[in-house]
């Protein structure tokens, strides 16, 4: 490996952080200043890179130089901004008093929805922007010829940190973003107008992401698989970084560009797992990035489950649903039961979250991790051991329950945010190596026939096989809710200090409560493997995550029968509209947002402050 | 009298009635499921979905096949090998179609591969290249229609013979689609070319490219040739990345679906010229029923023919025609009106290989060139897919049925 090499391939790495840190910065001042963590940031780039590749064409037609490039570059990344301030207008604004994870959820909800809309405004194709005027000719550098353009990207980073320094530092703005990411409460209190400021930072941070799109159409054809795969490498920047500190950002960008363009040399099969593993190591080093602060755990926030006693009319009534879900075969409408497994499983799989959430207070971004291994040791079980489905169930239990004690055991030395970051960046890990480790996880195709045994391979009789699983361990997860660990674990998620003040192992006793929740994600997971035939790497993947946390929120957190009916709702409602109409992500993504702002308890949440408000 | 007639009316009606659903069943359309990447692959399958939705309209105005029209469920497979399951699944047990077709993803192929054999039913794999849906994994129920990757690899490396490139590197996509493609280069190359050897290999994930470092990689093993299977926002950006560092000056490049106008046109003017390609020359195609085909798309589309429209098209008559000839739609006589059948398509003489159901679809092989203000193929013939399909003995050594 030659020096010019070496120089040539940092250089390429410098420009890839460029972009990187640009991005991300928008993302870390507006978590800094509202403490929403944006899903839709991603998109916002996306936005902007699909802009600019349409605007600027346009602009150069009439005068072909640089500073109608530029110009078009940077109207596009005000475009962008604007679209900021209208979804802060219309869906942030009312929903910052929610608990955070509502404002997740919507802001993915704004996902589902421009990814359609992208698609019906700039076409289906692929755009790649024109070059640079100016900047098409490559320069020598150490004999290797390199892309001049790369040189201004390298540039345009350094640039906007320093504006944006100089925003923070210099202007009244930037006192008040400083003010509100240290104490927002604070702020309003000395009469700041926070509607303002907040719609400001929103337009701040979506011209960045703007701007980060639209400065990649020279080198990167828009697509309309951008969104999420920039938003995964944001939150490490802005993790790695410390939640809501800039200089962070722009060092933890610096370091990932290196790791990627090095990192293809040494494993150019494992670009995706490197950046992962970083966030995780940082994480376990420095539990809030290099420049965070730890974060101020504001007491009595925690939503979830409160102390309850179980009724004699609640356990009549899930008698009575269980009794008619047991009786669903006798309709003898096969789709049906296929929908109605696939229901079940992810009523499971989303109740499993519940103990971590709406009991423990654990925000869990990576849930999917955990349903994921056990699909695959399901899987792996059947492929390499020719395990039959009575062996191959609780491998994936036994995958899934050990991937949960040792991801468990990181993650509960964190708390808040960097606690979610660290599920997801656990996820991630694990998706990457389902990916990339081809030869045992058979890759991107996943691992195909893994079908049920003989007894259970009629419908009916897996949907039964599913029933009594899901029921039974929904079952269990209840008694262990009620019981003195139950309490144990609310106790901690009310006020950690004096949950250990009266003797709790706090750590210990999170960590017991992650490896059930992941053996119950597992066993659905398993479940589901067998249901569908096959496991893939999505199983893993964010939008699995998502699903459980929307399922789980749809229902809501406050309530017992929450995650299942959520569940219930959500794939129905799924399965309606796909077949319908090609828009299905705008009907979902929608739909997803006027739930959040109809019903900000969930839905059975609601339906019970309803029923208590009257009383 | 009224009395008479009040009750033969009512008998009537009555047979009327009971006769109905049967007349009915007799013209009521027959059902054909089809699913594909709609949203996540638009630039290959809305062209595709316009190139079967046009032979439908066509074949349905004639009266459909078996005096019942032809109705067409379409769907996205959601690019996800779970979804395309769940969807397909919809369509067999809900919709009840009589067989089903689609797919771009080599994965979400050899899914629907296992799940069309789990089932039991006809599945028409038209665009997945993987050799797996037809070797390997191949079973009794799938039928592909484009040359696989053995096959298009196989007429590329013949091209490359003459040019005496030696020092090979490879890059494609890290997923079923790639590596395959990639296995069938080094063991090709090895085999037709004496001296040949693999110097660099580079496989980005799917739509994750890094191009300037992949490119500068490649470079740094200074290859003289170079075996390119990235597509879609990958191949521009590693197009884009190379051009501008030089990655392609001198080099032999060999580039599976680059000549796919779907591919081509968002290179623009960057086009590499040059590039030894499969793909799609429909701008210089003279034979009349392809003409035909061509003039009669750009006319209802307003938009030019791309090689998923073609294939579309293509897909939709086999599948008419094999209805016809098996008389029913019945799995079992599908099945045996497909078993070594002969086409007669737009894109020429088609027949479906029974042993491995590979049909022996060619290809359009030539080279890359600049026509104006986008890219286009020069010096390109079209080649028959019969020779280079792999033996029966081949075949026979990895398919388990």
């Amino acid at each position: 490996m030659d020096l010019s090499f070496v120089a040539i391939q940092a250089l390429s790495g410098l420009a890839s952080a460029s972009s990187l840190f640009i991005t991300a910065c928008g993302l870390t001042l507006v978590f800094g200043v509202t403490r929403i963590v944006n899903f839709a940031h991603g998109s916002l780039y996306m936005v902007g890179a699909f802009t600019a590749a349409t605007l600027v064409p346009w602009l150069l037609e009439f005068s072909f130089g640089p500073v109608s490039f530029w110009a078009g570059i940077l109207l596009s990344a005000m475009i962008v901004g604007l679209l900021g301030v209208v979804i802060e207008v219309l869906l942030l604004r009312r929903i910052y008093g929610a608990p955070e994870l509502f404002q997740l959820l919507a802001t993915f909800g704004v996902v589902l929805v421009l990814q359609d809309l992208v698609v019906q405004v700039f076409g289906p194709q692929d755009i790649l922007g024109p070059r640079a005027p100016g900047l098409r000719a490559p320069v020598e550098i150490l004999g290797r010829r390199f892309p001049s353009y790369e040189l201004v990207l390298i540039a345009a980073g350094p640039v906007v940190l320093g504006a944006v320094w100089w925003l923070l530092r210099r202007t009244r703005f930037g006192i008040l973003v400083r003010a509100a990411t240290q104490d927002r409460d604070m702020v309003a209190a000395l009469g700041v107008n926070q509607a303002l400021l907040f719609t400001g930072t929103l337009f701040l941070g979506a011209f960045l992401a703007g701007l980060g799109g639209a400065l990649q159409i020279p080198r990167v054809a828009a697509n309309t698989g951008m969104d999420l795969s920039i938003i995964a490498e944001c939150f490490v920047v802005t993790v790695v970084g410390g939640m809501g500190s800039v200089p962070g950002a722009f060092l933890a960008a610096l370091i990932i560009g290196q790791l990627q363009a090095f990192g293809i040399l040494i494993f150019p099969k494992s670009t995706l797992i490197v950046v992962f593993l970083l966030m995780a190591l940082v994480l376990a080093v420095r539990p809030s990035g290099f420049f965070g602060r730890p974060e101020i755990l504001a007491s009595g926030h925690a939503v979830g489950i409160v102390s309850r006693r179980p009724t004699p009319y609640g356990r009549m009534l899930a008698a009575i649903v269980l009794a008619c879900l047991a009786a669903l075969p006798l309709l003898g409408d096969a789709y049906l039961l296929k929908v109605a497994t696939e229901i079940l499983v992810f009523a499971l799989f989303a109740f499993s979250l519940q103990l971590l959430i709406g009991v423990g207070g654990l925000v869990s971004f990576g849930h999917a991790a955990f349903f994921g291994l056990g699909a695959y040791g399901s899987a792996l079980a059947v492929r390499w051991l020719g395990a039959p489905m009575e062996a191959a169930l609780p491998a994936g239990l036994v995958l899934s329950g050990l991937g949960a004690a040792l991801i468990g055991a990181f993650v509960v030395r964190l708390s808040g945010i960097y606690l979610a970051m660290m599920t997801l960046a656990a996820a991630q890990i694990l998706y990457a190596v389902a990916f990339q480790w081809v030869e045992v996880t058979g890759g991107d195709n996943g691992i195909v026939g893994i079908w049920p045994s003989a007894w259970a391979a009629p419908r009916d009789a897996y949907y039964w096989l599913t029933l009594i699983l899901t029921a039974a361990t929904v079952f269990v997860l209840t008694r262990v809710i009620d019981s003195p660990f139950g309490y144990t674990l609310r106790a901690a998620r009310d006020s950690e200090s004096r949950a250990e003040a009266i003797g709790i192992a706090v750590r210990q006793q999170r960590w017991l409560a992650f490896v059930l929740a992941g053996a119950a994600a597992g066993i659905a997971g398993s479940l589901y493997a067998f249901s569908r035939g096959s496991v893939d790497p999505s199983l893993l993947g964010i939008p699995t995550s998502v699903d459980a946390l929307t399922m789980l929120l749809l229902g809501g957190i406050q309530t017992i029968a929450g995650p299942l009916v959520g569940s219930a709702v959500l794939h129905t409602m799924r399965d309606q509209v796909m077949p319908v109409t090609a828009l299905w992500r705008l009907v979902l993504g929608s739909s997803i947002i006027a739930m959040v702002l109809i019903f900000p308890r969930g839905l059975v949440g609601t339906i019970r402050y309803w029923r208590e408000d009257r009383a | 009298m009224a009395m008479m007639s009040m009750t033969r009316r009512l008998i009537l009606g009555l047979a009327l009635a009971t006769a109905a659903p049967a007349a009915w069943a007799q013209t009521a359309p027959i059902k054909i499921g089809e699913l594909n990447s709609y949203a996540k692959w638009a630039a290959f399958t809305v062209p595709y979905r316009d190139g079967w939705r046009m032979a439908l309209d066509e074949i349905n105005a004639k009266g459909g096949v078996l005096g019942r029209k032809i109705e067409v469920l379409s769907r996205d497979d959601g690019s996800t090998t779970g979804d395309t399951t769940r969807v397909a699944d919809e369509l067999v047990t809900r919709e009840g179609v009589s067989l089903l077709f689609g797919s771009f993803l080599s994965n979400i192929g050899v899914a629907m591969a296992d799940y069309a054999n789990q089932k039991k039913i006809v599945y028409i794999a038209a665009e997945p290249l993987t050799d797996a849906i037809t070797m390997a994994q191949g079973n009794p129920y799938t039928y592909r229609i484009r040359p696989n990757n053995f096959m298009q690899v196989g007429m590329l490396v013949e091209q490359a013979k003459a040019s005496g490139a030696k020092r090979w590197a490879i890059v494609a996509p890290n997923y079923e689609y790639g590596q395959s493609a990639a296995e069938v280069f080094k063991r090709l190359i090895k085999e037709r070319v004496p001296g040949a050897e693999i110097v660099a290999e580079q496989y980005p994930a799917l739509g994750k490219i890094e191009a300037g470092a992949t490119v500068s990689a490649l470079e740094q093993a200074k290859p003289d040739g170079i075996f390119n299977v990235t597509f879609g926002p990958d191949l521009t950006q590693f197009v884009r990345e190379g051009n501008t560092r030089g990655l392609f000056e001198k080099k032999t490049v060999l580039s599976l679906l680059t000549g796919e106008p779907e591919w081509l046109l968002p290179l623009k003017d960057e086009v590499p010229e040059g590039w030894t390609v499969t793909g799609y020359p429909w701008d210089e195609i003279t034979d009349p029923k392809h003409r035909a085909f061509i003039e009669a798309y750009r006319a209802r589309y307003n938009d030019t023919p791309r090689l998923g429209s073609l294939l579309g098209y293509m897909v939709m008559y086999m599948i008419r025609d094999t209805i016809e000839r098996a008389g029913s739609t019945d799995t079992a006589a599908i099945m045996k009106a497909l078993e070594d059948a002969k086409f007669d398509t737009v894109a020429g003489p088609v027949t479906m290989r029974g042993i491995d159901n590979q049909s022996s679809m060619g290809a359009w092989v030539g080279k890359l060139k600049l026509k104006g203000a986008a890219g286009g193929m020069s010096d390109w013939k079209y080649i028959d897919g019969t020779t280079y399909m792999p033996t029966e003995a081949q075949v026979k050594a990895v398919r388990k049925d």
